[in-house]
Order: structure tokens, then C-alpha cells, then sequence
């Protein structure tokens, strides 16, 4: 019935030095589940199953002739990551570091800096910075290390000897792991067919080309197409959904690429945040901000930005920049392909325009040109890993009479969707970029969303802080005054 | 010697390599079952009718249990016993228990727990404060202390101020959930492993549950993956559920809560209401003051009596009271009970004073430094003014020196003004400076848990086992007990093993809390150690016919001047000739003793102290705030291990800190909680540490006979973050221009409300 060249093979991944096989693991069981009680692996813990304390960090090894070695290594939250998505991979856990009471230097200096108290998060602390420290050439810089420790959460120390210890592991021998035997395993794993997985009544398809992928999907529109898992892992932990059949798109090359053109930008849907926020920034630094408190590295790592903007979740944080830019969506059926713009995606809270057996393909994301100010900026209770109170994402162009001839400004966290602020974005175009018509933009947004009342903040907050971004957008053109709490000292 | 030194915690290397064992990682027997409670979804109401049936023909269980299963009774409240394991017809709180799935996985358990159906009467729901006190809803009558007249003092003060001001809960957060695992053992009998802080508790309350003796129930606690408090009380419901399961099933059976049940299920730290009048003088000291305290326990009794009578004893602060007048009122409402939380209501007695000294600096236009300073007890030309307001004189005051030593090492003055510059030409962020002392008690308020065993084992190769009362939740006890017992016998710190906490191996243990563990097992493990050197040092004087004399014990070996011996061929000696090498060793701290009618006496053996100055920075924009320094004094007594005392320290002030500012619980109107797991409730991240954090101990003998003079430091570092909170309203006046309130957790919304930005 499906093309025989996916075959019935067990799960197969690096692990422990060679390469392992799982069969006949329900096709959701997540990596944590499978490493604490089908293994008995139990260096890895579980500490809130939602991929937001990083008690469960492992690192995951895939193919990329980019990185050293030909392998790339990557910290992902083992409690929402489902087994078969190992597929292909590598996997360390916290148990790979140590060489029987050899401990390694960043474990050595953990130890002397007594930067673990409880000891229940240092197993996932320890793997975040080993990816780190297999990534790098020198000791990182303090924010550096913030970054990549932004999806692990300690409750004792304070963080300050942790910290430390990353730093000072970097004052011993260096010890890198030998990635040859890791690459050509990944080869030959990398040779074998697409896995088509069975178990449990479920089905896991792992599609290596975006033609295999359309005629799954189109053969197969109930099945759960699946990415990053960083929401979906959530529905098997928290809500314990069965998820059905499911097309994986991590094993798609192809669906990951991120092709700079003269007019755009185009990061294939199947690209991780990490590595899309990297090609965003490269074209337009404003960015950044808001990259680094996307979530966490962890998260970025694993998350995709098709998967993000598929969710259509009104506070996922890419999109209101991707809006304001004038991002494109495009979506495939079959061999059919239409793209629209991305704001025109979203039809309601949760509902967005793909029809049944359609998937995203890519997102086209205008590239800078002169005289475009850009900027996209969070406003959440904490500056790590938190959900956007209000997201913002600003782009507007100056004329030559520092008249603003066009304006976008859209929002999360504001509506039921990502949405734009129409009224506020007329109170600007036409008008010389100057206080009085930013303060009539301001006024708009009144009459552009009535916000929600939530846990995260107060419908008038979000107004509040909706229009006083606006400001900030004014401020930072106009004014030299410091105005973010990042790039003040004591 | 190993005492004062900074070694390492005893598992550090298993912690960074994987390797220490929680209790969901010891191997469970191949048959174990795997428990889930079923959750209420009503506030408060009757069960008209439980369906389990979906429950029991959902895949993999085996039973469902409910409160008719308990064979004794269903309680399993630390003090009063109104605190069901399983509710039974009436349904206090939104997630509470109401049956008990078991399952041959954790998976099929959660599964099934949801399948219930289940009616209710639904009855009126009081979820806060404010409803409580319009209700007048006692969980037990307020209580009223009162110092001096604080009515006339009030009315001849130059100044006065009212004022009110409210302060969020907390949740613990550790890392771990709740968890136990229920061993069925022979004679009837339950071995219990558990994640608690007091596992002598759990073996009590798990013995009155199937109605057996405690001898037929043991429970051992290796270590926790963090507590904090929520595992002193706390984890009783999932012990005794889980051995409820086991004894039903005759099987072993594991219940391991999921993050967002057991932050449904569990307590938090009390929130409290404040309101007040206060009378002053010109300089800000302190005439008269009346104040209410309110505070939210929830639906049962749990410890919530002495955490608020705690708040009373911490209602001073470092600060003299001459006339005071306090009512504290113990709001029972429709949500889960609070509970201990580090500190233990004395931080929410110290909040207040604390916020009432900031009013009066910014009406008077003072430094609250300054006012702060005019208040302290027995300042020069005030040396009588000594007295609590609970009758106990306080005799180790270092607060002033500590204060003028932190202020001047952190140059606060001149900071100060520098703060005063940049905020004069910054419109939009504002920096806020603030320097706060404590002054925390230190001992349990029931006098009877101040004591403690031990039993220290010497084998015949002459090394050392110990095993004590107090529980091992990352604050580094082992390791200071090794340390102890270590120096008392001149061993190197290799040849020393600190055990699992075990009821069977030390019984009637009190609660690892109240900053005790150290004190109170500390001087248990000498005692024992005493013993047994004693006994060692006779026989060695007997063995090389020396008169018996001074011999001492060190790294070098059993001495009496010229003669030595290797401590592992005496000790291989004495086993031949028949000694003791073991020994148990007790101890009850001396001194305490107050009445808890009238909250007078001597609640407390000693003070520890120490002070923070932090500096911030909000963004009037946003509300958002940073901490740019922060700098900690702090007096842990002379200290057995700096580099544990200095983490706690640490990790107690960013604990503190998370809590006045992003650590916010969210109740709906139903009485959801609306922030039970990490996406929505944020406990301070890497990136939240202070780019600058300086720590330093601040060196002070203890006056009392504590532990090799040492102080205990778990809780009082919590109360350093309080300079955070006041640094923010600090720069939110200077944003507002005037005094402005601002409530706690300063979120950014609370930030931006205090500045006027918000209605």
C-alpha cells in the first residue's frame, strides 16, 4: 500500500558508544520515559514534563558537515522529545560524560565550584554546558553562559557557582569528544530507508523527501505532523493524548533549508529556531533581542520557526516580527503550492488556513533594505523562558521626508491571533515619524484590541505596554538616553 | 581539621555525574504498581456521586481506592487532625485528592485518574484574604500580643501613618515532586521510602492511618531533590497514600506526583495582608505601633498556627518596639493549606515592619537606611532597649556593626547619590538602591522538637558510619555532620559515611526545618562521637600503660605526647578487647522555653543575622526590572563549612528575591490554580543572578554554645531579597517622583501600577 522503500526496521540511534535499537516502544513514549524506566537509565530526571526546567536535558547528535567533527550536538529537554525522533541520531545522557570516576572537566569544576546543592537539576545543567563546551574554542563570556543555560532551572544555588564552574572547567585539559566513529554511524545510518514505525496501533513516519512528505500527507490527512515537539510533547505529558499517526519531519532535509534570495529570505518550515533566528539576525541584527529570550536554548534547538507559526498559538513569539516584515507563508498540497500573507494564515483563535492534507512549507521574510526600521520585543515576568505577557513586532520605512511611508506593527498576546494593528498603523503612515503622531498610534491600539485578563498579565496592562513599546520604538529613534534594563550596570 | 572548612558536599560527584540516587531511581521491585490521585474540580461542595468505573476499566489498573479503603483514619494532619488523605463527601479546595488510582504504570495511572465521574453540590467558596475577613473565616481564632500601649503611644507620637500593604505566596518549586514508594514487608509490617524532611512524621502518620503501631512502619529519606519546607508536612498525603495502596494490593506500589498536580495538591507559603498605624518621630524611630496581620492558610490546620505565630515573632525585625499592638488573624479559605515554606512565616512578620520603615523614611523624606539605623535594638544611650515583644532580651545583637560594615563595603552612601545623578537624567529607567537587615530566630517555636539523635558507627577497620535524625535536601547537613564527627575523631573526611535517614536506625527524629538540622544533629553526632573517643582514649592510655590523661585525636593519628597509634589499629584493638565501638548520641537544645498562650518566654536559643544592599534598575516602559549587585553580609557564626554556608546564602537570597518579584500565584475565580508549572509560575533563571554578587560571612563567635559555635543559615539568607524588593520601590518612587506603594511579587504589572501607569 505505501511505496516499499520504507520498511519495517526497528528505531536505531548512537547511544552509549554504538548503535542501539528499540522496537516495539509505543511510538510516543517520550526519551525520558524511555531512558528512566524502559532502561533504567536514571541519571536524567524529570522535573516538570513540559520542556521548562531542564532537569532532563540531553544532547542530541545529528549529521551537519558544518559543525565539527561533521557532527552537530545540541541540548534538547529529553521529557518532550518522542523516541523514534532519536531515529538517525545520537543521544548522550549525563551518564556519557564520566569516565568511570574520571570525571570530565566541566563535572570536575561543578564539583570544586560546589555548584550543585540538591543535585536533582546538576545532571541537566551538566548536559547544557557540555553541548556548550563541545561547540566552543575558548571559555564562554557570562552572557554566554546565560544563553546557554536559559532552559535550566536550579532552585538552591542562586546560579552564581554554577556559572563559575563553566568557566573555570576551562582552565583544565581540554577533553572533546572523538566525533569520527559518532559521523560514520550517522552515515550509515543516514543510508537506511525512511523509518516507517509500528506500534501500539501507531504509526511514525519519518519522510526524507518533501515529495514523500505531500503524498503522506495527502493520503494520510488525520495523521499528526510533527516537528520540534516542543507543544505536541506537551499534549502526551500533560494532557496524555494519543496523537495517532504521525508524519515526522525531522528526518527532512530538504524541508530545513534556509535559502538567502536577492528579495527574500526562505527557511524551509522544518528549520529549528536556532537556526532560523540565526539566518534572521544575519539580515537584520534587531532580531536578536528577541531571539535570545525565545524561550529557551533547548527549546530553540528543538522547535522549529514552521512549527511555531503552524501552531498559530496567539502568543507564539515569532510572528509578530515575522508580520511586520511582510512574511509570506507558503503551503503545499500534493505538488500544489500557494502562499499568502502570513497574517491572512490565521482565521481564528487556534484556526488557521491549512486545509486538510496541507502542511507548511516555508516562510518567505522580505530582507532589509535601507531605510526600514525593524524591531521585535517581548514583555514577559521573566527575562528566561517565559510566554510573552505582549510581543511585539515593529516594522516601518522612512521616506526621504522622514515621512512614514509604510507602517506595520503587529502584536501576540494581544488578540485571539497574532494580529496587526491597523488603526495604529494608519495613525502613521503619511505622518512625519515624530512624537505626536506616535502618540496618536498609541491612542489607536485602543480601538485595535481589547486584550484578555490571564494569569500573565491584565488586559490593561497589555494595552499599556502594547503603547508604550510603540514609544520605546520613538525613544530608541530619537533619543540617547539608555532605555533597556540589559545595557545598564550597577 | 576538617571543621570551618569549605569541603565539598558529600555527593557532589554522584550529583554532577548522574549517579545519586532519588527515590525514583532506586530499583523497584518487578511487580511495583504505580498510584495516582484523582482530583476534585470543585472549590467546595458535597460529592454527590463518585463513578470510578471508567477508572477501573481503564488499561492497567488494578484498584481505586477512596477514603472508605483507610482502615483507621483518614488524616494526615502534622498537628490537627483535619487534613483527609482522601476527601470524603466534602471537597475543600479545587485539586484536592479524592481517590487513589493504582496501575502497573505511572502512565496508566495518570490515565485513569481522569476518567472519574464525579458530581458535586457546589457550596459558596472563600479563596482569599479579603473574602475570609468580610466572612470572618477563622481557621483559628486571631491571636493578640501586646507590648507597652500602643494606643497612647500612637496618640503622643509627632508623626503618624497608616498604612496596608499585601505580599504574595510562594511556591516551594524544588526540583523533585513529592514521592514515596511502599514496601510490603513481612509481619505486617511497610518499609517507606520517601521524600520528606520528616520522616519520623510520616512514619507516625501512616501507623495512625491503617491503625498499626509505629514500630511496623519504617521510612528512609537518602536525600531530596529540594524541600525547602514543602516537604516537612507536606509529603504525608503522598506517603500515607502510597502505603494505603501498598497494604491494600500487599504489593510495592510508587507514587510520584506530576509537577502540575503536585502544585495543585500541595501548599505554598502563606500569603499575608497587612494593615497598620504607626506613630514616629522626627528621625523615624519608632513610638507606637498597631498592626493586623492576616494571612491565607487554606482549608486545614497544617502548621499554620506556628507559622503565623512565628510571623509575630518576627515582627520586629532588628528594630526595638517600645509599644506595640498586634493582631494576627489565620484566614481559613476554599483553596490547598499552606504550609512551611523557609522562614516559616518569619519573613511575613519581617515584610511588614520592613515596608512600614520604608513609608516612614519616604514621609519624612529620610534615607530608610537611616531610619532603618534609628530603630535598631540597644543602640548607644538605648543599651537597656533590649526586650522583644515576646519577652526574650535580645543579648547578640550585631545588626548595627554588621549593617555600618556592609554599608561601608558597598560603599552605599555614595552609590546612593550616584543613583540620585542618573536618575535625574534617565526618563525612562530608573535605578533603586535599598540595604536591609535581619535579625532571624533560631530554634523550633514548639520547644519540644528541639532535640535530636544519632548513632555513630566505628567498625572494626576503623571506618565510620553515621546515621541521624535530619534529613539530607541539598543543604549540605551530611557533609557537616561528617565534618563534626570527622574533627571529634581525627579522621580524614574518606573514612566517614553518612547513611540514609532511617526511623529504624534513629526514631522520634524532629523535622530537618527550622534551620536546626546542624544545631540539633550536629551535637547529636559529637555526643555519640564523645562517647566512643572516650571510650578509645582509655583503652589507648590502658593499651600503652599511660596514666590516663590527654589524648588526643588527630589527622596524624591517636596520641599522647610522644606515643601514637594509627586510629584503624586502636580501634582494630579495641574490637579484640571487647570495647564499644558504637554509641548514640542525643541532644535537647538548652535554655528555650515560652508559653504558647501568651507567645511569652524564650522561643529561641540565639539570632542569626546579616544584611543586603542591592541596586536595580526598572523600565517605566514595561514595568521589567533587573538586579544590577547585590552585596550580603551575612553571620552564620563561626562556620563549619563556608562555601555550603555561602550557597545557602545564595540560593536563599535568589529564593527570597524570586518570590517578592517574579514568582506570582494565580488563583481563577473558581479557585483554579491558574500557575501550577513552570510556563506560567517563573522562579528566578540563570540570567536573573546579579551580574556583580558579592557574599561574605560576617565573623561572629556564637555567644551561645551552638555547634562549634556556628549559627544556622538555611532560612535567613531568604530575607536578603527583601533589599531587592525595596530597591524596586526604591526606583519606583523616583519614576512616580513621590512615595508610591507597591505590592509583592513586584511583577512588571505590580511595577508598573506603583508608578501610576495603571489603574
Amino acid at each position: 500500500m505505501e511505496s516499499k522503500n520504507m520498511s519495517q526496521r526497528p528505531i536505531q540511534f548512537w547511544f552509549r558508544g554504538r548503535l542501539t535499537e528499540v522496537r516495539d516502544v509505543s511510538p510516543q513514549r517520550t526519551v525520558l520515559q524511555w531512558l528512566r524506566e524502559d532502561i533504567h537509565a536514571t541519571g536524567s530526571k524529570e522535573g516538570c514534563g513540559e520542556g521548562d526546567c531542564g532537569a532532563c536535558t540531553v544532547v542530541i547528535g545529528s549529521r551537519d558537515d558544518s559543525a565539527r567533527g561533521g557532527v552537530r550536538l545540541e541540548a534538547v529537554n529529553s521529557c518532550i522529545q518522542l523516541l523514534p525522533t532519536l531515529d538517525g541520531k545520537a543521544l548522550f545522557t549525563v551518564e556519557d560524560l564520566a569516565r568511570a570516576d574520571q570525571l570530565h572537566p566541566l563535572q570536575q569544576a561543578m564539583v570544586e565550584t560546589h555548584a550543585s546543592q540538591c543535585g536533582f537539576c546538576t545532571p541537566g545543567f551538566v548536559m547544557s554546558l557540555w553541548a556548550d563546551y563541545e561547540s566552543r574554542d575558548a571559555a564562554p563570556t557570562r552572557d554566554e553562559i546565560a544563553g546557554c543555560l536559559s532552559g535550566n532551572l536550579c532552585r538552591c544555588t542562586g546560579y552564581r557557582p554554577i556559572i563559575d564552574a563553566a568557566q573555570q572547567a576551562w582552565q583544565q585539559p581540554a577533553c572533546k569528544m572523538d566525533r569520527q566513529p559518532l559521523r560514520a554511524t550517522l552515515d550509515t545510518l543516514a543510508a537506511m530507508p525512511a523509518l516507517d514505525y509500528q506500534s501500539h496501533g501507531q504509526r511514525f513516519i519519518a519522510p526524507r523527501s518533501i515529495a514523500e512528505l505531500a503524498r503522506h500527507c495527502e493520503a494520510m490527512p488525520q495523521a499528526r505532523l510533527l516537528a520540534g515537539s516542543t507543544d505536541i510533547g506537551l499534549w502526551v505529558t500533560k494532557q496524555l493524548r494519543q496523537l495517532g499517526d504521525i508524519i515526522y519531519l525531522g528526518a527532512l532535509e530538504e524541508l530545513k533549508a534556509i535559502v538567502r534570495q536577492d528579495d527574500c529570505t526562505e527557511i524551509g518550515a522544518g528549520a529549528s529556531l536556532s537556526s532560523a533566528f540565526s539566518a534572521l539576525t544575519q539580515d537584520e541584527p534587531h532580531w536578536q533581542e528577541l531571539a535570545q529570550r525565545f524561550a529557551s536554548l533547548p527549546v530553540r534547538n528543538a522547535g522549529t520557526l514552521g512549527g511555531n507559526v503552524a501552531n498559530g498559538s496567539p502568543i507564539g513569539d515569532s510572528m509578530p516580527g515575522l508580520i511586520a516584515l511582510g512574511t509570506q507563508i507558503v503551503l503545499q498540497k500534493g505538488e500544489q503550492l500557494r502562499s499568502m500573507a502570513l497574517e491572512d494564515f490565521y482565521l481564528a483563535y487556534q484556526k488557521t488556513a491549512l486545509a486538510p492534507g496541507e502542511f507548511v512549507r516555508a516562510l518567505r521574510i522580505p530582507r532589509a533594505v535601507p531605510g526600514r526600521l525593524f524591531r521585535s520585543w517581548k514583555v514577559s515576568k521573566r527575562q528566561d523562558q517565559d510566554i510573552s505577557a505582549v510581543c511585539a513586532g515593529f516594522a516601518l520605512t522612512l521616506g526621504d521626508a522622514g515621512r512614514i511611508t509604510s507602517a506595520r506593527l503587529a502584536f501576540g498576546g494581544m488578540a485571539a491571533t497574532p494580529r496587526r494593528a491597523s488603526a495604529a498603523e494608519a495613525a502613521l503612515l503619511g505622518q512625519p515619524f515624530e512624537l505626536r503622531s506616535v502618540e496618536a498610534a498609541m491612542a489607536a491600539l485602543d480601538t485595535d484590541f481589547q486584550p484578555l485578563d490571564d494569569m500573565r498579565a491584565s488586559a490593561a496592562y497589555r494595552l499599556m505596554v502594547a503603547r508604550n513599546l510603540l514609544r520605546r520604538l520613538w525613544l530608541e529613534h530619537s533619543n540617547n538616553a539608555p532605555l533597556r534594563i540589559a545595557e545598564v550596570s550597577a | 581539621m576538617s571543621v570551618g572548612q569549605s569541603i565539598q558536599h558529600d555527593s557532589a560527584k554522584l550529583h554532577v555525574s548522574g549517579r545519586a540516587t532519588y527515590i525514583d531511581d532506586l530499583p523497584a521491585p518487578a511487580d511495583c504498581l504505580h498510584a495516582a490521585f484523582g482530583l476534585a474540580s470543585c472549590a467546595h461542595g458535597r460529592i454527590l456521586s463518585m463513578d470510578l468505573a471508567p477508572v477501573l476499566e481503564s488499561p492497567g489498573v488494578i484498584t481505586a481506592l477512596t477514603a472508605r479503603d483507610i482502615p483507621a483514619h483518614n488524616d494526615c494532619g502534622p498537628i490537627v487532625h483535619d487534613d483527609p488523605i482522601l476527601a470524603d463527601g466534602l471537597v475543600q479546595f479545587m485539586g484536592q485528592p479524592i481517590f487513589l488510582v493504582v496501575a502497573r504504570s505511572h502512565e496508566e495511572a495518570r490515565q485513569a485518574a481522569r476518567c472519574a465521574r464525579v458530581e458535586y453540590e457546589a457550596l459558596p467558596a472563600i479563596l482569599d484574604i479579603p473574602a475570609a475577613i468580610a466572612a470572618e473565616s477563622w481557621l483559628m481564632p486571631p491571636v493578640q500580643v501586646a507590648k507597652g500601649d500602643a494606643a497612647a503611644a500612637l496618640a503622643a507620637a509627632p508623626h503618624r501613618l497608616q498604612g496596608h500593604a499585601t505580599l504574595g505566596g510562594q511556591e516551594h518549586f524544588y526540583l523533585e515532586n513529592q514521592i514515596a514508594l511502599a514496601l510490603p514487608r513481612e509481619q505486617s509490617s511497610l518499609h517507606v521510602h520517601c521524600s520528606t524532611q520528616h520522616p519520623t512524621e510520616m512514619q507516625h502518620g501512616i501507623a495512625h492511618m491503617l491503625g498499626w503501631a509505629a514500630h511496623q512502619i519504617s521510612v528512609e529519606c537518602r536525600r531530596m531533590g529540594g524541600a525547602f519546607g514543602g516537604k516537612e508536612s507536606q509529603s504525608a498525603q503522598v506517603a500515607c497514600a502510597a502505603a494505603l495502596a501498598a497494604w491494600k494490593t500487599g504489593r510495592a506500589v510508587k507514587l510520584r506526583l506530576d509537577r502540575n498536580d503536585d502544585m495543585c495538591i500541595t501548599g505554598k507559603r502563606h500569603d499575608f495582608a497587612y494593615e497598620w498605624e504607626v506613630g514616629f518621630d522626627d528621625r523615624g524611630q519608632l513610638q507606637g505601633l498597631a498592626i493586623t496581620l492576616a494571612s491565607r492558610c487554606g482549608f486545614s490546620t497544617d502548621l499554620s498556627g506556628p507559622v503565623n505565630d512565628r510571623a509575630i515573632f518576627h515582627l520586629d525585625n532588628c528594630y526595638y518596639l517600645d509599644a506595640l499592638a498586634v493582631r494576627s488573624l489565620r484566614c481559613r479559605t476554599h483553596t490547598v493549606s499552606n504550609t512551611a515554606f523557609r522562614g516559616f512565616g518569619g519573613p511575613q512578620g519581617i515584610f511588614a515592619i520592613e515596608y512600614l520603615l520604608d513609608d516612614i523614611a519616604r514621609h519624612l523624606g529620610l534615607d530608610p537606611l537611616d531610619v532603618r539605623r534609628a530603630n535598631f535594638y540597644g543602640l548607644p544611650g538605648n543599651e537597656s532597649c533590649t526586650m522583644t515583644h515576646y519577652g526574650m532580651s535580645v543579648q547578640d545583637n550585631v545588626a548595627p556593626a554588621l549593617v555600618d560594615e556592609l554599608a561601608a563595603d558597598c560603599d552605599y552612601a555614595a552609590r546612593r547619590e550616584a543613583i540620585a545623578c542618573f536618575n535625574a537624567t534617565s526618563p525612562i529607567l530608573k535605578h533603586g538602591i535599598a540595604l536591609t537587615p535581619v535579625k532571624f530566630g533560631i530554634s523550633f517555636t514548639a520547644t519540644h522538637y528541639n532535640q535530636a539523635g544519632a548513632q555513630v558507627c566505628v567498625y572494626a577497620d576503623g571506618s565510620v558510619l553515621i546515621t541521624h535524625g535530619g534529613t539530607e535536601m541539598g543543604q549540605g547537613l551530611h557533609t557537616k555532620v561528617a565534618q563534626i564527627v570527622a574533627q571529634e575523631l581525627g579522621l580524614p573526611m574518606e573514612r566517614v559515611r553518612l547513611s540514609a535517614t532511617d526511623t529504624s536506625r534513629v526514631p522520634n527524629t524532629s523535622a530537618t526545618a527550622a534551620s536546626s538540622g546542624t544545631d540539633l544533629n550536629g551535637q547529636a553526632a559529637l555526643d555519640a562521637a564523645r562517647k566512643i573517643r572516650k571510650r578509645l582514649a582509655s583503652f589507648f592510655c590502658l593499651r600503652h600503660g599511660l596514666k590516663p590523661g590527654k589524648v588526643e585525636f588527630t589527622l596524624d593519628g591517636v596520641r599522647a605526647g610522644e606515643v601514637r597509634e594509627d586510629f584503624a589499629s586502636l580501634v582494630a584493638a579495641a574490637y579484640r578487647a571487647r570495647i564499644q565501638l558504637w554509641d548514640s548520641g542525643f541532644y535537647a537544645t538548652p535554655k528555650i522555653h515560652y508559653d504558647a498562650g501568651s507567645l511569652q518566654g524564650r522561643p529561641f536559643f540565639y539570632f542569626a543575622y546579616g544584611a543586603c544592599c542591592a541596586e536595580v534598575v526598572i523600565d517605566t516602559l514595561t514595568g521589567e526590572s533587573r538586579v544590577l549587585r547585590a552585596d550580603i553580609l551575612h553571620d552564620a557564626g563561626r562556620s563549619i563549612n563556608p562555601a555550603l554556608d555561602i550557597g545557602q546564602i545564595e540560593g536563599g537570597f535568589m529564593q527570597g528575591m524570586g518570590w517578592l518579584t517574579s514568582e506570582e500565584l494565580v488563583f481563577r475565580k473558581d479557585g483554579w490554580l491558574a500557575t501550577h508549572a513552570p510556563s506560567t509560575y517563573k522562579i528566578p533563571a540563570v540570567s536573573d543572578c546579579p551580574p556583580v554578587l558579592n557574599v561574605k560571612l560576617y565573623d561572629n563567635a556564637n555567644t551561645e554554645n551552638s555547634i562549634h559555635k556556628s549559627k544556622a543559615v538555611g532560612e535567613p539568607p531568604l530575607m536578603h531579597g527583601f533589599a531587592v524588593f525595596f530597591a524596586l520601590r526604591d526606583a519606583a518612587c523616583a519614576a512616580a517622583g513621590r512615595a508610591v506603594a507597591l505590592q509583592a511579587p513586584a511583577t512588571p504589572e505590580a511595577i508598573l501600577r506603583a508608578i501610576g501607569e495603571l489603574p
